[in-house]
């Protein structure tokens, strides 16, 4: 009998409590940009891809759904061919943006991805590159790479010294 | 042997005393850093990285730091590789050698199999203190197979050592010098050496690259492999074959200690992109119409219940001549090889199985002491053996060396002690030889006179050989044969590249005047020894037979026969059916083509010119209807079956079963993967066409997977998929697979010999030759040999066919002083090169460049000025 109502006051009591449900969807909730949601590819501050096809993160990520192929422009600037996530299999862990020298994979505070069909869930290279640097501004992988791309010759990355002169007899 | 204790970190182990501290400790499996040491081509010292405390005695606490590639193993030696110092030490080194490193490895061809990555994650180096400028190089353009990033190199001098004292190079060398010193050529251009592609591999880091996987790059933790033989010539080097998205993508090395070792050629490194080319079979064509799979196997089928003959192939395995054999008959199954060869073939197996001279894999000629080459331009017919005859020439210095007392493994040393002197090489053959340069006397003679020199040396070293020893001979064959006889491991080469059987016949005679002697044939083409031990008639009794129906198995025969032969043969026949993997003249006369696998898409066995059977398995499962030509040809389940069917129908192929296990193998129940266990995509790959990833195949030919999943455990070495091993994930990792380092595997070579040496000596063959006549007006066109061009596979990849030479014709300088720069050959306009030895009377075509394919060479022919 006690325990009914006790019971009864307890509930009594939470009507006065602050409520917190979220009216989600009319209202959003704050996601901080580290949060771990929809997985994006950015682009350099020139504007350029910023992926170089490494393969890092398809071998970082566990459940194996990252699949690439590498391939050079021609003036050797690497980039990928295609980028496919199979976002229905994506455990949202993070380990990509991680192993990603460049910056160029990250994951966003989006999550509203749902789809009544899985097939939609595999997302191209074109649904997943985005027209920024994302979270990362400033950072560009060639500018400090010792590779030679279009724009940017030998000795032109940042702390390199001009191209030795093989041919010099000076010591 | 005479082990040494030596006390590593306190604990006693045993050493071979003969061998430094570097090689003793990996041997050991223990983890030492190393770059300049190559377990081939022995220390230098240059890299200090390998560095550790060597303490006096047992009281010693303070010890001194040496570098364990440069110490020999000495009995009751103590050392320390974790002592404080020795590890600050190495990581000092590393961080030094690293300070101008570019920040390339997302964009490295060499990432994730980089010898440096290994080492430095091994030493613990992480962090960069340097922050000055880095020095920078400009590229050089090396070819269409290697790439050069000269930023990335840490002048550990493992390429230009390679490159110029083991191989033989000259046009790679270190330039400039202090923290400048720069390795590629004078100037762009071709690397010009033959096994310039194992610069990919020798180099720690990624400075010489794989060019054609560029094209297709993918990491090595994401190929699928598969333990693999080269199909480009008769030695059946070993390698990994890896394929990723259904393409293949590379070979690398597979070391096997009696064959390969730890080297290939670049033909057959990057041969392998004819499996992609665009002139592929890969849809049944019937009639000239693309078919499906079904009614093109019931159209065989009609076709095989009828008249019919077979004709096999020595570019395909022992299954498929098999399955066609069964298919057809054995009395109505031809070798798809013309009669001179067959006989040339036939011979030489005879010469092997007979006689007392055992035929040595490419270690032992490694290791022999004396060399007569008999008419084989080695670089060209089978390159990987020039680079052990290159080796072989260093043995008798080597001995100067022994008694002085410096260990071989002493790399400069012993080279500085053995100056320009070489160990005694003989090549006898019509052209110039890339060998020549490492031989002790070169004689450039007619393939008559070739065959004649090799008699009058066996009849000097054996009085019961028959003899014609005129003056002119008599110098030279003293020479030779005072050579052989005062050397310790003498070997005679010969093969069936110029087509006479007087030179195998020569070659038998000296190995078998002489005890002990072993005798070495190149084999022209993956599985011509094997065939030739099927004992079928040759492709001319072919011509003769009586049938409405041939069916060809993977041969293209107008790179046998000349055309106007082959297309008289064809047109007599009703129906030719024609099973190959890339389209040829051949198949364009078919009425029915069936797409059959490439070596990497088939599982199948080999036999090479040392008699060693050898199998290779699967690295990509083809797309249907690509498969086995025995799978076409016969109602075999399982390679398990076929090999099977053939041991019980040809006995003396019985051992070549048991070249690797069968399909049943497990170790701990579990199969061998073909993917290392970082294989990454396997839920992404395939699902923007089904989002439920596939099943992966099952193989019931083999004990390996198509997939990550199985044993961890090392392999049967014929299984052996890829080298990895825990911290080496180059191809470096093989030290720890090695029962010793550069010798065997831990369990044993892969592949079973199936030709062993009589205990008799037969008699000496006495048919010896008149010297070569030249004739007037006339030349005799003798076959030239180029690694790249030559073979008919590798000149459909793109890379190898930039390199193949155009159509020429080679006379002697005098005799073309009467063309200009092109004459009339065989009616039609062909460029006129000189070649400064060859002997009047001959003229020097490239073999298998059109219009030379499919000639019956050597043979006679006028040249005239272009009308």
């Amino acid at each position: 009998m006690f325990s009914v109502v006790r019971t009864i006051w307890y509930v009594l009591l939470h009507m006065f409590h602050k409520r917190i449900t979220v009216q989600y969807p009319d209202e959003k909730p704050y996601l901080a940009p580290r949060y771990r949601g929809r997985i994006i590819l950015s682009r350099d501050p020139d504007g350029g891809e910023r992926c170089v096809a490494c393969y890092l993160c398809a071998a970082a990520c566990p459940v194996d759904c990252i699949a690439l192929q590498a391939t050079e422009d021609p003036t050797g600037r690497r980039y990928p061919e295609f980028f496919r996530i199979n976002f229905s299999r994506c455990i949202f862990c993070g380990f990509c943006e991680e192993a990603c020298p460049t910056y160029a994979i990250q994951l966003t505070p989006d999550f509203e991805m749902g789809e009544y069909q899985r097939p939609n869930l595999v997302y191209e290279k074109e649904d997943l590159l985005i027209n920024g640097p994302g979270k990362y501004p400033g950072y560009n992988f060639w500018r400090v790479c010792g590779v030679q791309i279009g724009g940017k010759d030998k000795g032109e990355a940042e702390n390199e010294g001009p191209p030795v002169d093989i041919h010099s007899l000076l010591p | 042997m005479k082990m040494a204790t030596v006390y590593v970190d306190g604990r006693a182990y045993e050493m071979d005393p003969k061998q430094n501290l570097l090689h003793a400790c990996l041997q050991l499996r223990m983890d030492l850093p190393y770059f300049c040491w190559h377990p081939a081509m022995g220390s230098v010292g240059a890299c200090r990285q390998c560095a550790v405390k060597q303490f006096k005695d047992e009281s010693d606490q303070h010890g001194r730091i040496v570098m364990a590639c440069m110490t020999p193993v000495a009995e009751g030696a103590r050392i320390s590789i974790r002592d404080p110092e020795a590890v600050e030490f190495r990581q000092a080194i590393i961080e030094g050698l690293m300070l101008n490193h570019p920040h390339d490895c997302p964009v490295c061809d060499e990432g994730g199999e980089c010898h440096l990555q290994d080492m430095t994650v091994m030493t613990g180096h992480d962090y960069r203190r340097y922050t000055f400028e880095k020095r920078t190089f400009r590229n050089q353009y090396l070819g269409p197979l290697v790439n050069h990033e000269m930023n990335r190199c840490i002048q550990c001098y493992r390429c230009v050592r390679f490159y110029r004292e083991y191989a033989g190079g000259n046009d790679l060398n270190s330039f400039s010098l202090r923290n400048q010193v720069f390795f590629g050529r004078d100037r762009d251009g071709v690397l010009e050496n033959e096994f310039a592609g194992n610069l990919v591999e020798v180099c720690p880091t990624g400075v010489f690259t794989d060019a054609t996987l560029k094209r297709h790059y993918t990491r090595k933790w994401d190929l699928q492999m598969a333990p693999s033989v080269c199909v480009h010539c008769g030695l059946g080097c070993n390698i990994t074959a890896a394929e990723r998205y259904g393409m293949l993508r590379r070979l690398v090395n597979r070391y096997n200690g009696e064959v390969n070792g730890y080297f290939l050629c670049d033909r057959g490194r990057f041969g392998y992109e004819f499996v992609n080319s665009e002139r592929r079979v890969r849809q049944p064509v019937l009639r000239g119409k693309p078919a499906s799979a079904e009614p093109a196997l019931e159209h065989l089928r009609e076709l095989a219940g009828g008249s019919v003959i077979g004709i096999g192939s020595p570019r395909a395995s022992l299954e498929s001549n098999f399955a066609l054999r069964s298919l057809v008959g054995a009395e109505r199954f031809y070798a798809g090889v013309p009669g001179a060869q067959s006989r040339l073939l036939k011979q030489m197996v005879d010469v092997l199985r007979n006689g007392p001279a055992r035929t040595p894999s490419l270690r032992e000629i490694e290791h022999c002491d004396a060399v007569l080459i008999l008419g084989e331009d080695v670089t060209n017919t089978a390159p990987r053996m020039a680079l052990s005859l290159r080796q072989s020439v260093r043995q008798q210095p080597a001995e100067i060396a022994e008694r002085m007392r410096v260990p071989l493994w002493m790399d400069h040393p012993v080279r500085e002690i053995a100056q320009d002197q070489k160990g005694p090489l003989f090549i006898a053959t019509p052209s110039p030889t890339r060998l020549d340069d490492a031989a002790a006397r070169s004689h450039r003679a007619a393939p008559d006179d070739v065959a004649r020199l090799g008699f009058a040396v066996s009849h000097l070293l054996d009085q019961g050989a028959p003899a014609d020893l005129p003056d002119a001979l008599r110098g030279p064959a003293e020479e030779i044969a005072q050579a052989l006889k005062s050397a310790k491991r003498p070997l005679i080469v010969s093969g069936p590249s110029l087509g006479s059987a007087a030179i195998i016949q020569a070659a038998a005679n000296v190995a078998w005047a002489l005890p002990g002697a072993a005798l070495a044939f190149t084999a022209p083409e993956s599985n011509s020894i094997g065939l030739s031990l099927m004992e079928a008639p040759a492709l001319d009794a072919a011509l003769a037979a009586e049938a409405d129906t041939a069916i060809i198995l993977e041969n293209d025969l107008y790179r046998r026969l000349p055309a106007a032969v082959v297309d008289e043969f064809l047109a007599r026949f009703r129906h030719v059916a024609v099973l190959d993997c890339v389209e040829s003249a051949t198949t364009a006369k078919a009425e029915l083509v069936l797409p059959a696998a490439a070596f990497a898409e088939a599982d199948g066995s080999l036999v090479n010119s040392e008699g060693r059977a050898q199998r290779f398995f699967q690295a990509l499962l083809p797309t249907a209807p690509i498969q086995e030509s025995w799978r076409w040809l016969g109602e075999w389940e399982t390679l398990d079956e076929i090999l099977g069917a053939m041991a019980s129908a040809l006995p003396h192929l019985a051992t070549a079963a048991s070249a690797a296990p069968g399909a049943s193998f497990r170790m701990d129940g579990a199969k061998v993967p073909r993917s290392p266990h970082r294989y990454s995509g396997r839920t992404a790959m395939l699902a923007q066409i089904d989002v439920h990833e596939p099943k992966p195949p099952e193989d019931r030919d083999s004990p390996l997977s198509f997939s990550m999943e199985g044993t961890p455990d090392q392999p049967p070495s014929a299984l052996q998929p890829f080298f990895w091993t825990p911290g080496w994930n180059s191809i470096q990792a093989v030290n720890k697979f090695q029962e010793e380092i550069a010798g065997p595997l831990r369990q044993g070579d892969a592949g079973v010999r199936i030709l062993e040496p009589g205990s008799q000596r037969p008699p000496f063959f006495d048919q010896i030759p008149p010297p070569f006549q030249a004739r007037d007006g006339e030349w005799l066109l003798t076959p030239l040999y180029h690694i790249f061009g030559s073979e008919e596979l590798s000149r459909l990849a793109p890379g190898i066919a930039q390199l193949s030479p155009q159509p020429y014709v080679a006379l002697n300088p005098e005799e073309a002083g009467q063309f200009g720069g092109e004459v009339d050959l065989l009616g039609q306009r062909i460029s006129l090169v000189r070649i400064a030895d060859l002997p009047r009377g001959l003229a020097g075509v490239p073999v298998g460049i059109p219009p030379f394919a499919g000639l019956d060479l050597p043979m006679w022919s006028r040249i005239s000025r272009p009308s």
